[in-house]
């Protein structure tokens, strides 16, 4: 908890983004959660991408469950759309706000308790139905707001604060959105931003289901040696597949890679996915590939980063239902209830 | 970079803007908290200490300070350092028992001070004391110097000015006024331990042109005007008045002239309005009352008729900047003639010493200033020493306090038969964790973000009737809190500690400045580019830890840091912790104890 309020004084050189905001437009109020809490740089991490996107705050819906982790959409995007669900069940609300306004650009923020525990169930079928919307798990393999317990995600073997051995086998959400169909996976480190931040700005941008999973390691009870979510150990055993930059439309392209080295993926907005390939045998338009070099390095203790997997033609849910191209929270009633003759001619048709 | 020494004095010393830039190095954000608190007695008392008159500098001082305060470059307008100091002042309780006890045994060293003026007076302060015996000259009827004879009580009300004067004499001085010192010599057969030299720079400085002799009679230099007016020899000026000069001396006599029934009174500057030597303020204080500033307009010639003033005939310039310098060039528009009867001369004085034999060992430079240590402050007869406007020309109150700590010191070692230069004391730093729970300070983090508050002034028509009333109020116990909480408390440190730091970003991440950045180590340069936010100002240090753990290092930009504390408060292995920096300035009484 922290008490005192954040300054609005900022840098007298802080940056303008295109739309004459700076990043301090995009923050939220003090966080809440324990000082040095991974899940506070998730939070910064999606500050500085959607500043650098330039996308108003208002174009934003921000949807979570519960846990330390859904309590982070307080703290950014303070000025845009925010709906704090039930445990388990944001990606049923998620699902309403994107069909209702598929023109909000939707972040769902959940937790390892709340996407590998009570909702499981909910997590598989949001990535089934292709919602077009980031989902980012806060992934610290505890349950912090209930003092520590293992979660679903903590791998077996790790250790609780006290020394006890973890018993279960974890849940590997990456490998359950890599099998289920999800078109955008990565994974990444709360302690990395100079990955976590453009993996944002890409899965924001990226039409289909983006999903990333990051690591971030919980102070209070999982950052010690015997866990295998603590900072130490994620920065001692972690491997960078792939590095992602989004090119925007407007930037110039300053970095030249040799060829073969790199990929490009054209996004819906116009800019531009660059994938350098840091591991000469990882392919990220590979989704078997990727699920097996993702359970392969999970067996020997390793966490690998990054973007591990894109579609470049993926679509979303409304491509799929064939919906109107106007959001149907805009659709007039003249346009919802056509009239007597329209029915007609629909009943007509089934005759 | 080379990671930084936070152990060396100067270091957290220079992040404290204000006490760095004040000559006397007075603790200003540990005062401020004071009068925050309510406790105006301890707050005078810091700045006794430390700067000797607090009363008469809370109206009168030149603010080094201020264009220093770090809210300058976080926000615009400084604390309003100087008008908290006079709060603590007007609003101080009884003082005696805070006081130094001076010993009724002397210590059979006997010191000469030459002025009553701040330099002397402070002299006297710091060495009563140690049981010295001290014998103070000056040629006015009053102690003060130019504090009494050359600042209007308008601005600097008699009995402020005389409590803080008589406070030091009545501590024990010998003081000897109406006593003119015509011959160095003559003091040094008195055969004193150590003489101290505080006579100032008396000497105002004169304009030969053209009519100069004729008009004589119609032409005052300022600083003596002043003093006339001082001690109740001129009470009134008639007729149209020009004031030759643009520092503070100029805003001084045009806004008494202006109160003794002056018919107009027209300030004439040579150079242009920003770059007047006159303090912003004083500036601001001399037009709000109505008197014209002319700008960019050298005299050239005084016009008399049979000896009778007539006016000045001035020539136009315009300043153009050339290799960095400005350069007056004439505009080409025929001279101007301003119609006068009296003209006051404020262009400046000098520390003139026509008194001091040049034969008895005191070496004169090619300017006429003694030669001087610049530390201890002594001239090249061993037993002499200066301070103030005396020692390195005319500069300011505050500078006469800071010289004559140092000149103390001085004095003391020599008569202890110590080296002044070698046996000095070295400056010290206490660093103090401000920690007291989970969630609470021993300071007040939260960031205020009120604009300066203005100084209410007395009744524009009362206070030019009447050369009595004093044109500012101060701030009443309210504003001055509320200011006081406009201090950002620089001086409560973000201290780093390696060993504890996990990486976790989360300063960085809550800082509302960008002054954190963990990155690899680079070069200075290289590296104020590559910070969260980039560092241009050279002038403010870079804060670079040792590596850490990813082989990175921590590095802090100290120019904008609010010291709101949020750092430590978000800092889950109290890497970041909030300490309040004491900085000891050796003074006699300090190091002494």
């Amino acid at each position: 908890m922290t008490f005192v309020p954040k300054p609005r004084v900022h840098h007298p050189l802080l940056q303008f983004n295109e739309i004459g905001l700076t990043r301090r437009d995009y923050e939220g109020s003090v966080s809440t959660l324990c000082a040095g809490c991974g899940h506070d740089s998730v939070s910064a991490a999606v500050v500085i991408a959607c500043n650098e996107l330039a996308i108003p705050p208002h174009r934003f819906a921000k949807i979570s469950g519960i846990g330390c982790s859904s309590k982070t959409p307080s703290y950014f995007l303070g000025a845009s759309h925010g709906f704090n669900s039930v445990h388990g069940r944001m990606p049923s609300v998620a699902t309403g706000a994107n069909l209702a306004n598929h023109e909000l650009h939707c972040i769902g923020v959940s937790g390892d308790g709340d996407s590998a525990s009570i909702g499981v169930g909910q997590f598989a079928h949001i990535v089934r139905r292709k919602v077009n919307m980031l989902y980012i798990v806060d992934n610290n393999g505890t349950y912090g707001l209930t003092k520590g317990q293992f979660s679903a995600t903590n791998d077996r073997g790790s250790t609780s604060k006290r020394g006890v051995p973890n018993l279960y086998s974890p849940i590997d959400l990456v490998s359950m959105a890599l099998q289920i169909g999800a078109s955008f996976v990565a994974r990444s480190f709360s302690g990395d931003k100079q990955q976590l931040v453009p993996l944002i700005k890409a899965a924001i941008m990226h039409k289909g289901f983006a999903f990333i999973d990051v690591i971030s390691p919980c102070v209070m009870f999982n950052n010690h040696n015997g866990s295998t979510k603590s900072y130490q150990y994620v920065r001692e055993h972690t491997a960078s597949m792939v590095d992602a930059q989004l090119v925007m439309p407007h930037e110039q392209i300053e970095i030249e890679y040799a060829p073969g080295t790199h990929k490009e993926v054209d996004m819906p907005d116009g800019s531009v996915l660059r994938l350098r390939k840091i591991s000469e045998t990882y392919d990220p338009h590979d989704r078997v590939g990727a699920l097996n070099h993702v359970q392969r390095a999970q067996e020997q203790g390793d966490v690998i980063t990054g973007l591990l997997y894109v579609d470049p033609i993926a679509s979303d849910i409304h491509e799929v239902l064939e919906t109107t191209s106007t959001p149907l929270n805009q659709l007039e009633e003249t346009d919802l209830c056509p009239g007597s003759e329209a029915l007609t001619a629909v009943n007509a048709s089934f005759r | 970079m080379n990671p930084t020494d936070i152990r060396a004095p100067e270091y957290f010393h220079k992040v404290v803007d204000c006490q760095w830039a004040c000559p006397a190095h007075t603790p200003v954000p540990e005062y401020i908290r004071m009068i925050a608190a309510g406790q105006y007695t301890e707050a005078y008392m810091i700045n006794w200490e430390s700067n000797v008159f607090p009363g008469i500098l809370g109206r009168t001082c030149d603010r080094p300070c201020e264009p220093a305060c770090r809210r300058v470059r976080t926000e615009e307008k400084p604390v309003a350092i100087c008008r908290l100091k006079r709060v603590a002042a007007d609003h101080k309780g009884d003082i005696g028992h805070f006081l130094p006890q001076v010993p009724k045994d002397k210590n059979g060293k006997r010191v000469a001070l030459l002025g009553a003026g701040p330099a002397s007076l402070a002299v006297a302060r710091d060495l009563l004391p140690f049981g010295y015996t001290v014998d103070m000259f000056d040629q006015d009827p009053a102690g003060g110097g130019m504090m009494r004879s050359q600042i209007p009580a308008f601005r600097l009300p008699a009995d402020v000015l005389e409590e803080e004067v008589d406070l030091i004499v009545n501590m024990g001085v010998n003081a000897t006024y109406g006593y003119e010192i015509t011959s160095m010599k003559e003091m040094l057969d008195m055969n004193y331990d150590a003489y101290f030299v505080g006579t100032g720079a008396p000497r105002g400085r004169d304009l030969d042109l053209p009519g100069r002799k004729e008009v004589d009679e119609h032409i005052s230099i300022g600083i003596d005007w002043l003093s006339s007016v001082a001690f109740g020899h001129t009470t009134s000026i008639s007729g149209k008045v020009i004031v030759m000069g643009g520092g503070n001396t100029a805003m001084d006599c045009c806004r008494t002239s202006k109160r003794l029934g002056a018919e107009t009174v027209t300030v004439v500057v040579r150079s242009g309005f920003e770059v007047m030597k006159a303090s912003e303020w004083e500036k601001e204080d001399a037009m709000s009352e109505g008197i014209p500033i002319i700008n960019n307009r050298p005299p050239k010639e005084f016009v008399h008729e049979n000896g009778k003033l007539k006016g000045i005939i001035f020539e136009c310039v315009k300043p153009i900047e050339e290799a960095g310098r400005l350069k007056y060039v004439p505009t080409g528009e025929p001279d101007v003639f301003i119609e006068c009867d009296h003209i006051l001369m404020a262009i400046g004085q000098e520390n003139h010493c026509p008194w001091i034999e040049r034969d008895i060992g005191i070496e004169f430079d090619k300017w006429d200033c003694p030669i001087l240590d610049e530390v201890t402050l002594q001239s090249t007869h061993p037993k002499i020493f200066f301070g103030g406007d005396s020692a390195f020309g005319p500069e300011n109150i505050i500078w006469a306090s800071a010289h004559a700590h140092q000149a103390a010191i001085s004095i003391h070692l020599m008569c202890q038969g110590k080296d002044p230069k070698s046996d000095r004391p070295p400056e010290g730093l206490n660093l103090i964790s401000q920690k007291m729970g989970v969630h609470e300070w021993a300071y007040d983090a939260e960031h205020d973000a009120s604009k300066r508050y203005l100084v209410p002034h007395a009744n524009r028509r009362r206070s030019l009737e009447n050369i009595k009333v004093e044109v500012e109020l101060g701030f009443d116990e309210i504003l001055g809190s509320r200011e006081a909480q406009r201090c950002l408390n620089c001086d409560v440190q973000t201290v780093f500690t390696e060993k504890l730091c996990i990486e976790c970003d989360a300063c960085v991440d809550i800082c509302p400045m960008d002054c954190i950045t963990f990155t690899s180590n680079e070069e200075e340069a290289q590296l104020r580019n590559l910070l969260t936010a980039p560092a241009p100002n050279l002038e403010q240090a870079l804060y670079v830890s040792t590596e850490l753990e990813t082989g990175r290092v921590m590095v802090k930009d100290e120019d904008v840091c609010l010291h709101c504390g949020l750092c430590a408060e978000r800092c889950p292995t109290n890497a970041w912790d909030m300490q309040k920096s004491v900085i000891h300035i050796p003074q006699l009484g300090s190091y002494a104890e």
